[in-house]
C-alpha cells in the first residue's frame, strides 16, 4: 500500500509555522528578471541588429537600469538586520551562493551604468549646451565635465557600446540564472531542489522583460498619442511568444518530472498543488498567465487579421497577462516552497498582512519604485531614437 | 600573517638600481621594463609600479577578506570560550549526540529546561519531542509533546484500545558534518566550533533566513527577539564548562545522551558500540552527529 502522511492527521514542526522568507523575496526575483529580460531586449537592436526593435532599444536599456536600481530594496526591506547588509560584500562566504549576489549584481549595474552613459552620452553633452537654467548644470555634471564628441570619440563610444552590451549579456544571464540557482540549491526543499531552477527562473526573467517593455511601449506611444511602430510590436510579440513557450515548457517539463517519476516528495508537492496553490498555480500560472497568451499572441505575432489597433491591443492584454504569469510563478516558487513543513507532513499558512515593512503595501512601493525613477529618467534622457536624418547627420 | 606582514611592491628598478629581469644594470634593456634604462618613460614605469602595488594590495585585502577562517586557524574561537579541560596543543574532542526513542517517555523536562536555559522565545524551539501513534486501522498520528506534559494540557488523549503502539522522538540540532546551514550562509554568522558544534555568530547575521531554509529538519529559526537566526547548539557554553547540555541534564529516563565520541570510556561510545543507531535523512548526506535508537520509516 503506498504510504500517504499527509492523508493523517498534519504535524508541522514548530519552527515552520512562519515561513521565514516574505513576499519581499517574491519581489526580488521578479523586478531582477525583468533587469535581465529588459536588457536581453536592448542587445536584441545593439549586438543582433534586429532593426524592427529600434523604437524600444534605448528605452529598454533605460528599463533595465531603472529596475536595477531597485532590485536590492526588497532584500533591504526583508534583511532582520537590515544594518549589516554590507556585510554580503565586506566579509562574503565563499561556500555561500547567497554570498555572490552582491559581487554579480555590481558588476551588471556597473556594465549597465557605463552602457547607458555611452548610449547617451551625445544626448547629453547636446544639452548640456543647449538646455535652459540651471538644468545645464545637470547635463554638465551628467557629461562628467567631457562637453565635446569628436568623431573618433564617437566611434569608440559606438564600440564600446556593442563591446557592453556583448558582456551585458552573459552578466544577465549569470544575474538572474544565479537567483534560480539560490533556490534551485537548497536540498531541503524539495519544491525547491531542481538543477532545471536556473533555467526556469532565466527564460521567466526574458519573458517578464519583454513583457514589462511591450506594455511600457504601447502606454507612453498613447499617453504621447504616437502611433506604436508596427513592425516593433510584432517583433516583441514574437519574442514573448517565443521565450513563452520556452518558458512554460521548462516551468512544467520539470514539473511533470517529479510527477511521472512518483518522486519521493511527490505526495507533498501534488497536495500543495491541488490545495494551497490551487488558485495561484493552477489558475493564475497555468491557465491565465500562460495559456491564455500562447493563444493570443499567435494573432499579432504571425497574422495582420483585424486592424492594427487590435493586434495592438491583443499584445498589450497578452503582456499584462505573461507579468501576472511571472508573479504567480514567483508567488509559487517563494511562498509556495514555504507553505509545507520540512516533516511533509502538514502545511502552514502564509500571513498576508498590508502594513509593516514586509506588507502588501510596502510591496506596492517597491515596484512603482522603478517606474517612478523611470518616469524621471525620460525626462533627463530621450529614450526614443533619433531620427535616421539626425543620426545619419552625426555620423557624417 | 597580518595585514601589515603583506609584501609591499616597491618601485623596483627605479629605486634600487637593479633590475628585475637581470639583464640591463646599465641600461639597453630588452624588457623594456627599466624605468633607469629608459628615463624617458618613467612617467609611464610609475604608473605601471602604481597598478602593480594597487594589485597586490587589492589580491591581498581580497583574501583577507575571503580567508578570515584560513589566516586564524584555531585562534578564531577566543581564548575565553575554550574548554577549560582541554589544553590549545591538544586534539580537539570530538562531541557526539544519541537519542534513544525507546528510552522517552515524553515528559517534556527537556523543553523547560532548553527554554530556560537559552531564553527560547514563545513558539519558537531549540528543541521538541514529537509522537507517533499507530493506530490498528493503519493511521499514524504525530503531534508536540507539551512542555507541561499531556497529563496537565488537558488534550484528550486515544483511546488505548485503538493503539497499536506509541513513541517519543526528540528533536534537536544534528550538528551535521556537512552543514547545508553553515554552507549558504553568505557572512560568516553560521560557525562550525573546533569540536565540531555548529554555532551562530549573533553580531554577524545579517537575517536573511537562508540558512533557516536550507535546514533539512527544520531545527533553525529567526528569532523574533533578537532577529537573528538561532538554533540549538548542544548548549554550547555548558559544554565548554565540562557540563552537559540542559536538555540531557533534565531527561529523568536517560533517553537523551551527550558526550565525546572520541572517548571509548565515554556512555555514549559504549552505546554506540553496542545499539544499533541510524540518523535522520540520511539521504540527503548531512553526515549528523546526532544518531537515534528506534528510528522508524515515519520519522522524518
Amino acid at each position: 500500500m503506498e504510504y500517504h502522511a499527509l492523508h493523517d492527521a498534519p504535524f508541522v514542526f514548530p519552527n515552520d509555522a512562519y515561513p521565514a522568507w516574505s513576499i519581499m523575496i517574491v519581489l526580488y526575483p521578479y523586478i531582477t528578471g525583468m533587469v535581465a529580460g529588459a536588457f536581453v531586449v536592448s542587445t536584441m537592436y545593439h549586438v543582433f541588429h534586429r532593426e524592427a526593435l529600434r523604437p524600444v532599444a534605448r528605452l529598454a536599456v533605460v528599463t533595465s537600469l531603472c529596475l536595477g536600481a531597485c532590485a536590492t530594496l526588497p532584500l533591504l526591506l526583508h534583511l532582520h538586520q537590515p544594518q549589516r547588509a554590507l556585510n554580503v560584500v565586506a566579509t562574503p562566504s565563499p561556500s555561500s551562493a547567497m554570498a555572490g549576489f552582491g559581487f554579480i549584481y555590481s558588476f551588471y549595474m556597473l556594465v549597465l551604468l557605463v552602457d547607458v552613459w555611452l548610449l547617451f552620452r551625445p544626448a547629453i553633452v547636446e544639452r548640456a549646451h543647449s538646455a535652459p537654467g540651471p538644468w545645464k548644470n545637470v547635463y554638465r555634471v551628467l557629461a562628467l565635465g567631457v562637453l565635446e564628441i569628436t568623431p573618433r570619440a564617437a566611434e569608440i563610444d559606438r564600440k564600446l557600446v556593442h563591446a557592453l552590451s556583448v558582456i551585458g549579456i552573459p552578466a544577465a544571464c549569470i544575474l538572474h540564472g544565479y537567483v534560480g540557482f539560490l533556490f534551485g540549491a537548497i536540498k531541503a526543499n524539495p519544491w525547491w531542489s531542481t538543477a532545471l531552477m536556473p533555467v526556469i527562473f532565466l527564460t521567466s526573467a526574458v519573458v517578464s522583460g519583454i513583457a514589462v517593455l511591450t506594455l511600457l511601449y504601447l502606454l507612453l506611444c498613447r499617453s504621447s498619442r504616437m502611433e506604436p511602430d508596427e513592425e516593433c510590436v510584432r517583433s516583441l510579440s514574437r519574442l514573448l511568444w517565443m521565450f513563452l513557450v520556452l518558458a512554460v515548457t521548462f516551468e512544467f517539463g520539470d514539473l511533470l518530472h517529479v510527477a511521472y517519476e512518483r518522486e519521493e516528495e511527490w505526495h507533498v508537492i501534488r497536495e500543495l498543488l491541488v490545495t494551497k496553490l490551487r488558485f495561484s498555480y493552477l489558475t493564475l500560472q497555468v491557465l491565465i498567465g500562460a495559456l491564455l497568451p500562447l493563444l493570443i499572441l499567435p494573432i499579432p505575432a504571425f497574422t495582420r487579421v483585424a486592424s492594427a489597433a487590435f493586434r495592438h491591443s491583443c499584445t498589450g492584454v497578452a503582456a499584462v497577462l505573461v507579468l501576472v504569469q511571472v508573479a504567480a510563478m514567483r508567488w509559487n516558487v517563494v511562498v509556495g516552497g514555504q507553505l509545507f513543513s520540512k516533516s511533509f507532513r502538514g502545511f502552514v499558512d502564509y500571513p498576508v498582512t498590508w502594513f509593516g515593512r514586509e506588507g502588501l503595501l510596502a510591496a506596492a512601493v517597491v515596484l512603482a519604485m522603478p517606474m517612478l525613477l523611470l518616469w524621471g529618467a525620460m525626462k533627463l534622457l530621450p529614450v526614443w531614437p533619433p531620427s535616421p536624418q539626425s543620426e545619419s547627420g552625426a555620423k557624417t | 600573517m597580518s595585514f601589515f606582514d603583506l609584501p609591499i611592491v616597491t618601485s623596483g628598478p627605479a629605486v634600487s638600481g637593479a633590475c628585475a629581469s637581470g639583464g640591463c644594470a646599465t641600461g639597453g634593456c630588452a624588457s623594456g621594463g627599466c624605468s633607469t634604462a629608459r628615463p624617458d618613460l618613467k612617467s609611464e614605469t610609475s604608473r605601471r609600479d602604481f597598478l602593480k602595488t594597487a594589485t597586490t594590495l587589492t589580491l591581498g585585502a581580497m583574501s583577507l577578506t575571503l580567508l578570515p577562517g584560513a589566516m586564524a586557524g584555531d585562534d578564531a574561537v577566543p581564548p575565553a570560550s575554550k574548554p577549560s579541560g582541554f589544553p590549545s596543543h591538544a586534539k580537539k574532542p570530538m562531541y557526539g549526540f544519541l537519542i534513544d526513542t525507546t528510552k522517552c517517555t515524553g515528559a517534556g523536562k527537556c523543553l523547560t529546561a532548553c527554554r530556560v536555559e537559552n531564553g527560547v522565545p514563545e513558539g519558537q524551539a531549540r528543541t521538541w519531542v514529537e509522537r507517533y501513534v499507530h493506530f490498528k486501522d493503519g493511521r499514524v498520528e504525530v503531534d508536540l509533546v507539551p512542555e507541561i506534559g499531556y497529563a496537565a494540557s488537558g488534550e484528550p488523549q486515544p483511546a488505548a484500545e485503538d493503539v497499536l503502539r506509541a513513541y517519543f522522538v526528540p528533536k534537536l540540532c544534528n550538528q551535521c558534518v556537512d552543514a547545508p546551514c553553515n554552507q549558504v550562509c553568505p557572512v560568516h554568522a553560521s560557525i562550525k566550533s573546533p569540536e565540531g558544534i555548529e554555532l551562530v555568530d549573533t553580531d554577524r547575521c545579517i537575517g536573511c533566513g537562508y540558512c533557516v531554509q536550507a535546514c533539512p529538519y527544520g531545527i533553525r529559526y529567526m528569532n523574533h527577539e533578537t532577529n537573528v537566526a538561532d538554533k540549538c547548539n548542544w548548549c554550547y557554553h555548558r559544554v565548554m564548562r565540562n557540563e552537559q547540555p540542559a536538555c540531557v541534564e533534565a531527561c529523568p529516563t536517560g533517553a537523551r545522551v551527550f558526550g565525546r565520541i572520541d572517548d571509548p570510556d565515554s556512555e555514549i561510545s559504549k552505546r554506540l558500540a553496542t545499539l544499533p543507531t541510524s540518523v535522520l535523512k540520511q539521504h540527503l548526506g548531512t553526515l549528523p552527529l546526532t544518531r537515534y535508537v528506534g528510528l522508524t520509516d515515519e520519522v522524518t
